[in-house]
Parts: C-alpha cells; structure tokens; sequence
C-alpha cells in the first residue's frame, strides 16, 4: 500500500513532462544564447516553452521570465517592486500574515533595510479581506503580495478584488501562486496581477524550475547578474530541459484541470466528512474558497509528528505544522495565524490529494488517520487530562 | 537515510511500558503543550528499587522513543543507578538522534527525576506524619 498524499509539498512528474525533457536532453543540447542553428533551435524551443507557459495566464510572453522555481520567483517581484518603490520615497508593504517563508523573510530582509511592513490578519477561516487590504494602504505603499492559496491549509484568497484595489490606488500587487498556477484558472490582464510567482513541481513538472510574471513596463531587477539572458533580468544559460519539462506538465493540468477540480473536490470533501467523526477535531480554514485537493485537520491532544510516522507505517504520505516536524518550537506560522493554539496547531495533518489519489485511496486514509489518533490518544497525558475534565477542551 | 534509527523506530512502534500505575508511589510530569512534547512517568517503588513503571507521552517520534527507552533502563534498577540516568545515556541506547530531536528526549530524563523528586517528597511527608 502507498498512498502518497502530499501534493502540496511537491508532484510525481507527469509522464509528458518526463517525456518533454529527456527529449530536450536528447535533442536539444544547443545553448539558446547561440548564434548557429544548433544554438537557435534551442532558442526556439525556449521561446515555444514561454508562449506555452503565458497563454495559460493570460500574459504576453514577453512577460514571462524562467526562475528556479517559486522561491526565486517571490524574491525577485518582492525585491524589485520594493527598490522602485524606495526611489520614489514609498517604503511601506502589504502582506498577509500567512505567507510562505519565501516571501516573509524576503519581508523580514526588507524591514532590516528600512521597509516598513503591514502584514493583514488572515482570519478564522484563512481569508484575507479585501477592505483590509484597502483600508491598509497609505500614500507611501509601494507594494501588496498576497499569496493565491496557501500551501498549508489550502484556502484561496480574493485575488481578482485585491487586484482592483491596488489598480484602483497605484500600488503594484504581486501573488504567490506557487499552489494555484495549474489546478486554478488564473488570468492576469482580467485580475489586474502585476507579479506572479509559479514552480513547475506542484503540478508534476521538474523540480528547480520555476516562472515569474511580470506586467510589462513593472519594475524588474535581476537578483542574479551575469549574461544577457531573460532580457537581462535573469542571468545564466536558461535550463532548458527544466523549462521545457515544465511548459509540457503545464499544459497538460490545464487540459485536465476542469475534470480534475470536480473529481478531487468530491474526494475532498468525502476525505473532511470523514475525519470530521473524529472527536475534537477540525478542519483549519474556510471549507468552500478552497484548493480541490486540499485537507487539512487539527487533532486534539495527540502530536503530528507522531501521527506522520505512523500513517507512513501504513504506507500514507502526509505533512503535518506541528513544531517537531519543522525542527522549530513552535508549530506553523499558518495555523497560529488563523488563531490556532499551540496546543492544538501541535496536532495538526494536512493531506493534499492529486491525480493519482483515487476514491479508494480516501477511505483508507479515513479509516488510518482515525486508527492513528485514537492509538496516540490511548497514552497521551493531555488527551487524559482532557477527558478527565482537569483541562478544557478546544476543540 | 530514514530520518531515525531502527532503534527508535523500534521503541516508536512498539513502545515499551506504556500506561498509568493507578498506585504510583511516584509521579513526574514535563513539558508543556505549548513547546509541544509533554511526558508522564509512573512508578512503583519498593525497597528502594523501581517494581515497575509506566508512562504516556504527547510527542513526537524522538520522545515517545526516548520515553520508552527510559523506562526499559530503569526498570527493576535501585534508586541510585535511576538517580543518575542521563539523557545521552537514553539517546546512546537508541542509536543516536537527530541533532534537532534530542531536546525532545531529554524530556524522558527529566521526566524521570520529577518522579524522583515527588517520591523523595511524599516519602519525607509521610515520615513526618509518622513522628
Ligand atoms: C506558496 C508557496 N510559495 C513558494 C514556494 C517555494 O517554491 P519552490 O520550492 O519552487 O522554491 C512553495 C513551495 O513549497 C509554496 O508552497
Ligand atoms: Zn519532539
């Protein structure tokens, strides 16, 4: 039995994207920079990659720039927006308080160098408001990130109404779409979306590759100097095989996408009704502005990281906030922001299914994580001194 | 490479003396949930040597390992040799722990010497009654 149920973490790639790169390893050796027809049919397979990998956001592909994947992405759109923004005298940004570390501490630098930062409340159910987000803006705002979805807990956050607010008020906006670009339709021009971060391995594409969008006429700064490659704004022969990889596994979920949203949505929500007959438990964020695949529960009174190793004994892969998990003493940023305790962020699991994952594979992993919980609980002393009454419940 | 030994694994799936002595002459509990590994031992003690003992754990692989392995050390030990049990004794007994994991474990040393503690006091109570 092997039910790999972490697609947020990362994608099996897809048999075209496998297929797509070795090809171009094959084939496609050439260096793109290249003036003879070696180096050019490379250049043309790069350029074919961009227009493929634009379409699908409804950008022009010269504002598509090849990354190493969503990190590098969030850092270059951050750091650009907010280097034009000092120049001008504007030093404040707006960001959520559940962001993925490639963005926070790209903010923690920043403050360090003189940025002031506003990081919006996420709310109970993980969903920024787009009032605050106005509300939040001042004359010297320069830049709003807000992440499309968020990788722990799912929840997709009003990307189109933010948009409209900071076209409305001049302010660049850029979001983390590292969860979304694939599974989600996304347009750009229609959501006024200045910057967009993507990376090829969470929708079965090479890991290390990754886009970034860029508005035209946006600022843009390279983090990485060197060559002329990427318009000078991304130095570095381009990784061919990697772009090429990834246009083909793009391409692919967009073409299942539709199918795919309403099959793993139903798995969804079958997989949160039943974990919702656990005793004291909870779904973290909002169960409808979702990700199709995403499920994500705190247990009360028993520890993920336990409850991982024990679901990998029967053969489930899963990922858990809990702070022994990430090596850290305290559990998921994510979970404390939407208002989770410690005690209870400790104990939490997050399953993201994806293509492989089928009907049959939900109810196993019912029927393991409710074995594994009332296991751990059976010698858990919080769990005794909640049932005995000396502590309250939570949950 | 498996993030834990086989040791620990071992005493992970199959914890070793698991449970509550509803008796215990001695009770230690430490950790908190905020921190996230709480841990409870329970012993029975006659003639100054440790009869039995039992514990619960909230926490991760490393401490309920590390709780399980301590209690095999201790068991049937006297007072003296229990008194001085290390928490890198526990972790050498387990193969070794991540870096990152022992402050989990040190936990199961702890834990031991709060029950230690708490024997010693009720122990001086009840002589004290008896004066
Ligand atoms: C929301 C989000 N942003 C950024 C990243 C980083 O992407 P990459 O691993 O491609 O650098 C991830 C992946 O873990 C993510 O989930
Ligand atoms: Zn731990």
């Amino acid at each position: 039995m092997n039910i790999y149920a972490d697609h947020a973490a990362t994608t099996a790639m897809s048999e075209a994207a496998i297929d797509a790169m070795t090809r171009c390893m094959r084939e496609e050796y050439g260096n793109p920079s290249s003036l003879y027809k070696i180096g050019q049919r490379a250049k043309e397979v790069l350029e074919q990659a961009r227009e493929d990998v634009a379409s699908v956001i409804g950008a022009e592909p010269r504002e598509v720039y090849f990354t190493s994947g969503g990190s590098e992405a969030d850092n270059q759109a951050i750091r650009s927006a907010a280097l034009a923004g000092k120049k001008k005298g504007k030093n404040h940004i707006i960001s959520t308080a559940f962001e993925h570390h490639a963005v926070l501490h790209t903010l923690e630098q920043l403050k360090a160098e003189g940025f002031e930062v506003t990081l919006l409340d996420v709310h109970e159910n993980g969903v920024v408001r787009p009032e605050e987000v106005e509300a939040a803006i001042r004359p010297e705002t320069c830049l709003v990130t807000v992440m499309y979805a968020n990788n722990e807990i799912g929840t997709i956050q009003p990307i189109r109404e933010i948009g409209a607010i900071c076209r409305a008020r001049q302010v660049l906006f850029h979001t983390d779409a590292v969860q979304a670009a694939g599974p989600l339709a996304i347009d750009v021009q229609a959501e006024n979306i200045d910057y967009l971060s993507a990376s090829a391995h969470k929708f079965h594409g090479p890991k290390g590759t990754g886009f970034l969008y860029a508005r035209k006429g946006v600022p843009l700064i390279p983090l990485i100097n060197g060559g002329a490659q990427e318009k000078n704004r991304r130095a570095g022969t381009e990784n061919l095989p990697g772009i090429v990889g990834m246009a083909a596994a793009l391409k692919e979920t967009v073409a299942l996408r539709d199918a795919e949203a309403a099959r793993l949505t139903k798995l969804r929500d079958r997989l949160i009704e039943g974990l919702k007959e656990i005793p004291h438990s909870a779904l973290n964020g909002d169960a409808e502005k979702r990700l199709p695949g995403n499920v994500s529960f705190c247990f009360e009174g028993i520890e993920g990281e336990s409850l991982l190793l024990l679901l990998d004994e029967k053969g489930i892969s899963a990922s858990s906030g809990s702070a022994c998990t990430s090596g850290s003493l305290d559990p998921s940023h994510v979970l404390l922001a939407i208002g989770r305790v410690h005690d209870v962020a400790h104990g939490s699991l997050r399953l993201t299914l994806g293509r492989e994952n089928t009907p049959e594979d939900v109810e196993y992993i019912i029927s393991a994580v409710k074995n594994v919980v009332s296991y751990l609980r059976g010698f858990s002393p919080v769990w005794r001194d909640l049932q005995s009454g000396k502590t309250p419940f939570i949950l | 490479m498996a993030l834990y030994s086989e040791k620990v694994m071992d005493h992970f799936l199959h914890p070793r003396n698991v449970g509550v002595i509803e008796d215990a002459d001695a009770v230690g509990e430490v950790g908190n949930a905020k921190c996230g590994d709480i841990m409870k031992m329970y012993l029975k003690i006659k003639d100054d040597i440790v009869e039995d003992v039992r514990f619960e754990t909230f926490g991760c692989g490393s401490a309920i390992a590390s709780s399980s392995m301590a209690t095999e050390m201790i068991k049937g030990k006297p007072l003296s040799e229990v008194k001085n049990l290390t928490n890198k004794a526990v972790t050498e007994a387990l193969d070794g722990l991540p870096a990152h994991k022992i402050h989990c474990s040190v936990l199961a040393e702890e834990a031991i010497h709060s029950a230690l503690d708490d024997y010693y006091r009720r122990r001086s109570e009840t002589e004290k009654a008896s004066d």
